[in-house]
C-alpha cells in the first residue's frame, strides 16, 4: 500500500506537471465584447501583448514634400501609376517605399542598376507596381475593410522584399498512406494547430467556395453539407482567430454562428475582408506569376499570396490600428489628373458641401475619381448611390449565391412536397444556402 | 411522519458543528440543526432574489430569465443590484446554502458515527461551482467572468467561453474531466445492471450473491473489483470527473490565453522526435 501511495505521488506529479507545462500566470488582459455574462470576450496574455504592441509600431512618416514643381510623368520616363505626383511627392513616396519594402537593398533592388530608373527589365519593378495600384485600390475600394485607417507597403511588409507571412496552396507533407489524403490532421500553424484542413485557403482565399455550411432550419432538412466541410471553414476562421490575435467571439455569438443580427460589428468588417482578400489574390497577385521567380513561389508553382496574417500579424488591427496612410496621399487611391492638390481641394469641397447630413468618410470615400469640387446636390447623391450599392452583407450574400442555388438545388425544386412544411429559422429572407456539395479538395489524380 | 419503530435508537443528542443544541432536533423526517436553518435561509433568499430578478427583467419565460454578473469594469468590486449586484448576492445565497449542505450532512454523519465521505464527496460539486463563480473571476480581476444564472444564459456562457479558446476539447484538463465523466457512467451502469441481475431473479430462481458478481465478472474480463472496491472506484472517478472538470475552467483565462490547440506545443518542441 505504502508503495502503490508512493507510486501514486509521482504518478500525479508528473500529471500536474504536464498540465502546468507551458502555461501562463493570472491574471491576463480581458476585454469585454458583449453583454455582461454572455462571456464575448478577448483575452491576452500581457506579455505577448506588449510585445506584440512593440513589434506593431509604424515608422515615422517622413516630412510633407515642399509642394509645387514639375509633374513626375513630365520629368521622368515611364511612370505609369505615380505619374500625376509633383517630383518632390514622387521622390517622397520613392524613399518611404524603400524604407517599407527594400531598406537594406535599396533603390537597385526594384530598379536596374546599368540601365535608366525607367528600365522595366527587373520583375520587382512590374511586381511593385502592381502592388501600389493594389494599395491604392484597397483604400480607394476597399473601406469596408480598412476604414479611413487604409494601407501602405509597410502594413504586409515591414522592412522586407517579401512579407513575412504569406501562403502557397499546401500539398501537404506527403506521408505514404493508404487512405485518401484528407488535408487534414497534422498539427498545422495555418490553423492554430489543430488537426483540421491545414490550407483552407487555396478553397476560400483563392477560390470562392461557400464558406457557409450551417443550416437555416431547425431540424436537418435539404442541408446536405457535412461536418467534413464545416472542417474546411473551421480551419478558415482558426487562421482569421489565430492572425487577428482574437477568439471566435470577437465576430461571433457562438449560441448562433450564422445569425447576423446576434453578431458584432467586426463580423460585417470580416465579411469584407474575406471579399477583399480574394479579390487581392485574383486580380493583383496570381496575375504575376509569369514573372515572378520561383523563389517566389510553392512547390506547386503558385505564387506567395495573401491572408488576414500577411497584414495583421497578430493584432486586431494591423499596427492596432495605426492610421499610417493619412501621412501619404499618394497611396489614398488612384492619382487623379492634377495630383494631389487637385484631389485635396475636391476633399475639401466635398466636406464643405456634405457637412449637413452626409457623413464624410463616405463622401471621402468617392472623392478619388473626382477631380474638381463637386456640387453639394451631386455629392448627396453620390453618397446615396454608395448608401445604395452597400447593401446588408447577409442580403448581398444571399443575392450573390442565388445563381449557385438555382443549379445546385434543381433535383430537390422540382420534387418540394417530399418534405414536411419547413420549419425556418432564421426567416428565409435573412439568409439562405444552397446545398451544393464541396469541390474542394479535387480528387487525387486531379492535383 | 410516522417513524419507524427502530428509528428513534439512531435520533440522538449532539454531534452539531456549531450552535451546540440550538436546532438539535427533527421535523419529520428531517435533521434540522443549525445549518438545516442556514440552508433553509440562503435557499430562500437567493430564490427569491431571482424571482425579483426576473421580475425585474424583461420576461418570465423560464428558459429566458437571466441573472448575469456585472461588467468586466466592475472588477472585484460591487456593482448595482440591476446591473450585476444582484448576481452577486444569489452567488453569495447559493455558496451558503450548499456549503450549510454539506455540513448538515457532516453533522447527521457525526450523529451516527460515520465517515464524512459524503461532506466531502459533496465539497467537490462545491468547489467546482465555487472555481466557476469566485476562484476564476478573482484569478481572471472580475465577477463578469462567472457564470450567468439562467437556463439558457448560462449555456451561452458555456459555449462561448469554450470558443474563446478556439478549440476546448484540446484542454488536457477537459479532457481528463470527460473521460472520468464517461467512465463513471460505464462503471454505474455496470454495477446497477449486476447488482439488479443479482437481487432481481427470474421466478423461481434464488437471489444471487457476491460470488456470483465476482464470477461473472471473472469470467469476463478476468478481474472482479469486488463489493467494496467497485464504490471506491466509483467515489474515486465522480470526484475526479468534478475535480478536473474544475482544474479545466481554471486553467482557461487565469492560465492559459491563447487557443487550446496551440498548448500543446510543448509535444511538438519537445527535441528528439521533432
Amino acid at each position: 500500500m505504502k508503495f502503490l501511495n508512493r507510486k501514486t505521488a509521482v504518478l500525479a506529479a508528473l500529471g500536474a506537471s504536464a498540465i502546468l507545462a507551458g502555461c501562463e500566470a493570472p491574471p491576463p488582459e480581458t476585454i469585454q465584447n458583449g453583454y455582461r455574462g454572455l462571456q464575448m470576450q478577448t483575452n491576452y496574455n500581457p506579455r505577448l501583448l506588449q510585445a506584440s504592441l512593440e513589434a506593431n509600431v509604424p515608422p515615422d512618416a517622413i516630412p510633407a514634400a515642399a509642394e509645387g514643381g514639375p509633374l513626375a510623368k513630365d520629368v521622368y520616363k515611364n511612370v505609369q501609376v505615380l505619374g500625376n505626383l509633383t517630383v518632390n511627392e514622387f521622390n517622397r513616396l520613392m524613399v518611404a517605399l524603400t524604407n517599407w519594402v527594400a531598406p537594406e537593398q535599396g533603390c537597385y533592388y526594384c530598379h536596374v542598376s546599368d540601365g535608366g530608373f525607367e528600365e522595366d527589365g527587373i520583375y520587382t519593378k512590374v511586381t511593385s507596381r502592381r502592388m501600389l495600384q493594389m494599395t491604392q485600390d484597397t483604400n480607394a475600394n476597399w473601406k469596408d475593410h480598412v476604414a479611413d485607417t487604409g494601407i501602405t507597403c509597410y502594413t504586409c511588409h515591414r522592412g522586407n522584399p517579401v512579407p513575412e507571412y504569406v501562403w502557397v496552396t499546401d500539398p501537404g507533407p506527403g506521408q505514404p498512406t493508404a487512405l485518401a489524403p484528407t488535408g487534414q490532421n497534422i498539427a498545422a500553424a495555418s490553423v492554430a494547430y489543430s488537426s483540421l484542413p491545414y490550407d483552407p485557403f487555396t478553397p476560400y482565399l483563392l477560390q470562392d467556395n461557400d464558406i457557409r455550411v450551417i443550416g437555416d432550419t431547425v431540424l436537418p432538412q435539404g442541408n446536405r453539407r457535412s461536418i467534413k466541410q464545416a472542417e474546411w471553414t473551421y480551419g478558415l476562421m482558426m487562421h482569421m482567430s489565430d492572425a487577428l490575435g482574437v477568439n471566435c467571439t470577437y465576430c461571433h455569438n457562438s449560441r448562433s454562428f450564422y445569425s447576423w443580427d446576434q453578431s458584432p460589428p467586426q463580423r460585417t468588417t470580416a465579411w469584407y475582408a474575406i471579399r477583399h482578400v480574394r479579390e487581392l489574390n485574383n486580380d493583383y497577385v496570381v496575375p504575376l506569376t509569369e514573372i515572378l521567380p520561383d523563389s517566389r513561389k510553392g512547390p506547386l508553382g503558385d505564387v506567395y499570396k495573401v491572408y488576414c496574417a500577411t497584414c495583421h500579424q497578430g493584432a486586431y488591427k494591423p499596427l492596432y490600428g495605426a492610421p499610417m496612410v493619412k501621412d501619404y496621399p499618394s497611396l489614398q487611391g488612384p492619382i487623379p489628373e492634377g495630383g494631389l492638390a487637385a484631389k485635396k481641394a475636391a476633399e475639401e469641397a466635398a466636406a464643405a458641401a456634405s457637412e449637413g447630413d452626409a457623413p464624410p468618410a463616405q463622401a471621402k470615400a468617392e472623392m478619388p475619381d473626382v477631380a474638381e469640387p463637386t456640387p453639394a446636390a451631386e455629392a448627396a447623391a453620390t453618397d446615396e448611390q454608395a448608401k445604395a450599392e452597400q447593401p446588408a452583407p447577409a442580403s448581398e450574400a444571399a443575392a450573390e449565391e442565388e445563381p449557385a442555388e438555382a443549379t445546385a438545388d434543381a433535383p430537390i425544386e422540382q420534387q418540394p412536397q417530399q418534405y414536411p412544411p419547413r420549419l425556418q429559422y432564421p426567416p428565409p429572407s435573412m439568409m439562405r444556402y444552397p446545398p451544393a456539395p464541396l469541390q474542394y479538395p479535387p480528387a487525387p489524380q486531379t492535383r | 411522519m410516522a417513524m419507524l419503530s427502530f428509528e428513534k435508537k439512531y435520533r440522538v443528542r449532539g454531534g452539531t458543528l456549531l450552535g451546540g443544541d440550538l436546532f438539535d432536533f427533527w421535523v419529520g423526517p428531517f435533521y434540522v440543526g443549525f445549518f438545516g436553518v442556514s440552508t433553509i435561509f440562503f435557499a430562500t433568499l437567493g430564490t427569491l432574489l431571482i424571482i425579483w430578478g426576473a421580475a425585474m427583467g424583461p420576461t418570465w419565460n423560464p428558459w429566458e430569465i437571466n441573472i448575469a454578473p456585472p461588467d468586466l469594469s466592475y472588477g472585484l468590486g460591487m456593482a448595482p443590484l440591476l446591473e450585476g449586484g444582484l448576481w452577486q448576492f444569489i452567488t453569495i445565497c447559493a455558496i451558503g446554502a450548499f456549503v450549510s449542505w454539506a455540513l448538515r450532512q457532516a453533522e447527521i454523519a457525526r450523529k451516527l458515527g460515520m465517515g464524512l465521505h459524503v461532506p466531502i464527496a459533496f465539497g467537490f460539486a462545491i468547489l467546482a461551482y465555487v472555481t466557476l463563480v469566485v476562484i476564476r473571476p478573482v484569478l481572471l480581476g472580475a465577477w463578469g467572468h462567472g457564470f450567468p444564472y439562467g437556463i439558457f444564459s448560462h449555456l451561452d456562457w458555456v459555449s462561448n467561453v469554450g470558443y474563446q479558446y478556439l478549440h476546448f476539447h484540446y484542454n488536457p484538463a477537459h479532457m481528463l474531466a470527460i473521460t472520468f465523466f464517461f467512465t463513471n457512467a460505464l462503471a454505474l451502469a455496470l454495477h446497477g445492471s449486476l447488482i439488479l441481475s443479482m437481487t432481481n431473479p427470474q421466478k423461481g430462481e434464488a437471489v444471487k450473491t457476491g460470488e456470483h458478481e465476482n464470477t461473472f465478472f471473472r469470467d469476463l474480463v478476468g478481474y472482479s473489483i469486488g463489493a467494496l472496491g467497485i464504490h471506491r472506484l466509483g467515489l474515486f472517478l465522480a470526484i475526479n470527473a468534478a475535480f478536473w472538470s474544475a482544474v479545466c475552467i481554471v486553467l482557461s483565462g487565469p492560465f492559459w490565453t491563447r487557443g487550446w490547440p496551440e498548448w500543446w506545443n510543448w509535444w511538438l518542441e519537445l527535441p528528439f522526435w521533432s
